[in-house]
């Protein structure tokens, strides 16, 4: 396993995930991270990435009822793990950090 | 829109959960079929349909690949020894349809057997030249005036072979076999008769045949050269040293030059001695022979070419050939082509082989007859697994309950069909055994070209078409029961609806006997046309005459001994046999007409043979007795000569004709007779009858006995004492007209051995399923009864349904047989016999006898029996 840290398409996958609660599946994450970057979101690489994040112990899935818009299948459901919090408290203080050291008014400018 | 087209496409979906991992695919089919229906709206059927396909193949990564399920495959092999185990149990348990099983099997699988034989002895043949690959024969396709051979012969013109050796530049070596070149070979005081070919020494560069002494390169340069096989060599020479030793042959003094070991069986050439082609050279009168473009019926030419060659520009050279040589010959065209040596044993029909060759077609329609005797014994077997589902599905339940997936009761029920199939195959071979004799005496020329031996790789392909057969046998009842719902089988303690696929079940019973009626009625019209040919009216008489061939003998001095036997009543002389499918012809004009030359059939007769075979003289009388030295006068022509060219019987014997450059008297007409053989399309052919003794070469006897046998070997004892070298060559006028349809005879007897074959497999079939059908019926049977039912009616009830399926299989089976016969096969058979009624109901009236026996008894026994019993066990 590659560690725990995070490439940026995970950890927008990872808050998507922490911000939907317990509405986290696929297709959803799929929609939400559309709504909120703008850029189109392929389901066959939210898969992967939610598949790798399952891997590395970040989130967790079960599945769920069964309903009929989806022809009767169920859907998984993923939940950010203890580790995954870790992993995104981590990511957000290295950035934090970051941040701090850049002087305010250079971005200001923008 | 109709609510199927609103679905995701199937295939796809069906691809997805092959390949993907199953803890995955729920959530991706469901994800798949929510982005499905979502884009059902936005996009349209079609796009939906097209991205779900693509989103498929997106979703083929690493990750959800399944991978192999090794501890599927592990658990599988470690239930192997269970499934043999309950395979064994349930064959026992039910040792009339597993009886039923392996003997239908065995025999059909016996056929297979041979045909598999036949196959790996068709393609050994020629594999051992080294060059195989690389030779081909020369064929050659004659027109005259127009019309057009529909087949190629497979000998070439010897000019054509000098043309080719000069102009083709791929050649990597030519061989030229011509025939003509056997007969007494005489070496010391020591005559073998030997059959050979005249060659050229490209022969041994081309073919892969061993000389064991000699040179190969000028062994046959030289003429007068002569190379002999082993055998040969020992035969003429005893223990001496042949080479250098010199051989007789024609008057003419050979010199033995090489020794080559005896052909392997599988070579499509045979000889014994090879002569060398250049001893024509020293003969002007052949050299003018082998110079013309249009003798192509005399000389095999076969053509040895480097891997790379590119066989169009090859046929391109021969057409450019043949373009200037038809120039040469007046209204003959000859068209070349190559035929490679693969596809000489089972290729086309060509004309002129130089050995006995067995058609593609021949084995196609074998392959066919096989397979469908094959399928009909695969359809026993599927049949009474299916049929007795009811005991079984149980069975399939509690595994399935226990934990068996899918592919394990597809396991189970394979390797049993396998089980039975290997037993079958192992009663198979022994079968194969015992027919083996039978089926390479079917025909002399099956004799000649087919072993059958049972070798180690033979026995490997058994053991795979065993394989096989148990697989595909099996396949289906797998498939039923693999698909079995555990929950629903063992809820209930009926069959489910619909499990039994009684409608199939029927379909496959109607086939098969549909089969069988085909076969027999087949086999019946067939045998009727036989006997129709060989029984047939040729207009004169060959009851007891025995033909013998003189083989170079004096007739006087067999005549003399012949006439001292009291059973011989008369003695004549001819060149040839007719009605035996023998045609010699001459050229004939009408003084008339010298323009017009007709070529005529024709047989060199003495005084005797008129009388003797009951020819019917219209007019005239019988051409007078010539000494060898006279020049020949007289002529006996037949009817349709004078139709020809328009003669009155009352004038006819003032005429003359021109016959082979020589005016000769007509002095009497004969009857029409059958010339050729009694299946010819024209059967009015003209006929001449000339006299001479010295050319002719065959010797009519009748012979008026009780006891034609001892008069036979009478015969030949005294045979042997004029010629110790020959062996005895003579057969019965009548026999000799039943060989010249040995190709139908043939045909008749594997038609009627299949045909009672798949009448025994068929009648298998339906007893299981009547014994079924009838067991299952047992508690009904008994209510009837109780009830009041009379047994003739039970009788009848029982059997309707089978009686059914019978006459449906009859209706489409007769005029299936009857359509192939008026339309196929009619059409090219000349003077064939009518079919008739009794022709037509005779096979099935047999089957329906049969199928009746086993319907009855089985159902008569079941209406019979004390329905207390039965009932009182419940």
């Amino acid at each position: 396993m590659k560690g725990t840290n995070l490439g940026e398409f995970e950890e927008l996958v990872l808050l998507t995930i922490a911000a939907l609660i317990n509405d986290a599946y696929s297709v959803a994450i799929c929609d939400e991270l559309e709504k909120n970057t703008g850029r189109a979101a392929k389901l066959g690489v939210v898969h992967a990435v939610l598949n790798r994040l399952e891997e590395k112990g970040l989130v967790k899935s079960k599945l769920g009822e069964a309903t009929n818009t989806r022809g009767g299948k169920r859907k998984r459901y993923y939940s950010v793990t203890n580790a995954g919090k870790a992993a995104l408290l981590k990511a957000k203080e290295v950035r934090d950090n970051l941040w701090r050291m850049i002087p305010g008014m250079t971005l200001k400018n923008v | 829109m109709a609510e199927h087209h609103s679905n995701p496409p199937h295939l796809a979906e069906k691809f997805l959960s092959w390949y993907c991992k199953p803890e995955l695919l729920e959530d991706l089919q469901g994800d798949l079929n929510e982005y499905f229906y979502r884009n059902l709206k936005t996009k349209g059927v079609r796009r939906a349909k097209l991205i779900y396909i693509i989103d498929v193949l997106k979703f083929m990564r690493l990750y959800t690949i399944r991978k192999p399920e090794f501890v599927n495959t592990l658990i599988n092999w470690i239930m192997l020894g269970s499934y043999v185990k309950t395979s064994a149990r349930s064959i026992r348990r039910s040792p009339l349809f597993s009886t039923i099983n392996i003997i239908g099997l065995a025999i059909s699988m016996a056929v297979g057997l041979i045909m598999i034989a036949v196959l790996n002895d068709v393609f050994s043949y020629d594999t051992f030249h080294t060059n195989k690959k690389e030779i081909y024969r020369v064929i050659s396709r004659y027109s005259y005036r127009g019309n057009q051979d529909n087949n190629f012969m497979a000998t070439t013109s010897l000019r054509a072979a000098r043309l080719i050796e000069e102009s083709v530049a791929a050649s990597n070596g030519i061989a030229i076999l011509r025939r003509d070149f056997e007969g007494d070979f005489t070496a010391g005081d020591k005559t073998i008769p030997l059959q050979g070919y005249q060659t050229n020494p490209g022969l041994l560069q081309v073919f892969s045949f061993n000389l064991l002494k000699g040179n190969p390169v000028t062994a046959l340069k030289e003429p007068f050269s002569l190379v002999l096989t082993e055998s040969a060599a020992a035969k003429l020479f005893a223990d001496e040293e042949p080479v250098g030793k010199v051989v007789k042959f024609n008057d003419r003094d050979y010199t033995v030059t090489g020794i080559l070991q005896d052909l392997p069986h599988f070579s499509h050439m045979r000889f014994d001695i090879l002569g060398s082609l250049s001893s024509r050279e020293t003969s002007e009168q052949q050299i003018k022979e082998d110079s013309k473009w249009d003798n192509i019926w005399n000389a095999w030419v076969y053509l040895r070419l480097s891997p790379e060659t590119d066989l169009q520009s090859i046929k391109t050279t021969f057409d450019r050939i043949s373009i200037k040589e038809d120039s040469t010959t007046k209204d003959t065209r000859i068209e070349l082509d190559l035929q490679p040596l693969g596809e000489i044993i089972a290729g086309d029909d060509l004309g002129n082989q130089i050995g006995p060759v067995i058609g593609s077609l021949t084995l196609w329609i074998f392959g066919a007859l096989t397979f469908i005797v094959l399928l009909s014994a695969g359809f026993n077997y599927t049949n009474l697994s299916i049929a007795r589902s009811l005991r079984r599905t149980r069975e399939v339940g509690i595994r399935k309950v226990i934990g068996a997936m899918k592919s394990h009761v597809m396991g189970q029920f394979i390797v049993e069909a396998i089980l039975i199939s290997l037993i079958a195959v192992g009663l198979a071979t022994i079968l194969f055994l015992i027919l083996k004799p039978y089926f390479i005496g079917i025909e002399p020329e099956i004799q000649q070209l087919f072993k059958l031996e049972l070798t180690p790789i033979l026995l490997l392909y058994f053991i795979g078409f065993a394989l096989l057969v148990g697989l595909l046998a099996g396949l289906f009842p797998a498939l039923f029961f693999s698909r079995v719902n555990a929950i629903e089988v063992l809820k209930r303690w009926y069959p489910m609806k619909g499990l039994g696929k009684i409608g199939m079940r029927k379909a496959l019973i109607v086939f098969q006997y549909t089969i069988s009626i085909i076969f027999i009625t087949a086999t019946v019209i067939s045998y009727k046309q036989y006997k129709n040919y060989i029984g047939f009216n040729l207009g004169f008489n060959t009851e007891n005459v025995l033909n013998i061939s003189l083989q170079g003998n004096k007739a006087e001095l067999l005549k003399k001994e012949l006439l001292e036997l009291p059973e011989v009543t008369g003695i004549s002389q001819s060149a040839m046999v007719t009605s035996i499918g023998n045609y010699w012809g001459t050229p004939v004009k009408h003084p008339s007409n010298l323009e017009d030359s007709s070529w005529m059939a024709y047989n060199y007769i003495d005084e005797n043979y008129l009388t003797l075979h009951n020819h019917k003289l219209l007019a005239g009388r019988n051409l007078t007795p010539l000494p060898d030295s006279a020049r020949e006068s007289e002529v006996i022509v037949n009817e349709q000569i004078l139709k020809k060219y328009n003669i009155n019987l009352a004038e006819a014997l003032d005429e003359t004709l021109i016959v082979d450059g020589k005016e000769l008297q007509i002095v009497g007409v004969l009857e029409n007779f059958v010339y050729g053989r009694s299946n010819d399309v024209n059967q009015k052919k003209e006929v001449l009858f000339r006299y001479s003794k010295t050319n002719t070469s065959i010797l009519n006897i009748r012979i008026q006995s009780s006891d034609l046998i001892g008069t036979v070997s009478k015969i030949e004892t005294l045979w042997k004492e004029l010629d110790p070298v020959h062996p005895f060559e003579a057969k019965f006028y009548n026999e000799q007209i039943e060989e010249a349809f040995a190709g139908l005879r043939a045909s008749v007897s594997v038609a009627g051995v299949l045909a009672v074959l798949a009448i025994g497999i068929a009648s298998l079939g339906l007893l299981g399923m009547v014994v079924f059908t009838t067991e299952t019926r047992l508690k009904e049977i008994s209510i009837r009864k109780v009830l009041g039912a009379k047994e003739v009616l039970l009788l009848y009830l029982m059997s309707k349904n089978f009686i059914l399926m019978l006459a449906l299989a009859a209706a489409i089976a007769l005029p299936l047989t009857y359509l192939f016969f008026d339309q196929v096969a009619f059409p090219n058979m000349a003077n064939h016999a009518p079919i008739g009624i009794v022709d037509m109901l005779l096979g099935v009236s047999c089957i329906v006898l049969i199928a009746l026996a086993l319907i009855t008894t089985q159902s008569w026994k079941i209406a019979r029996s004390n329905p207390a019993e039965v009932l009182k066990s419940e």
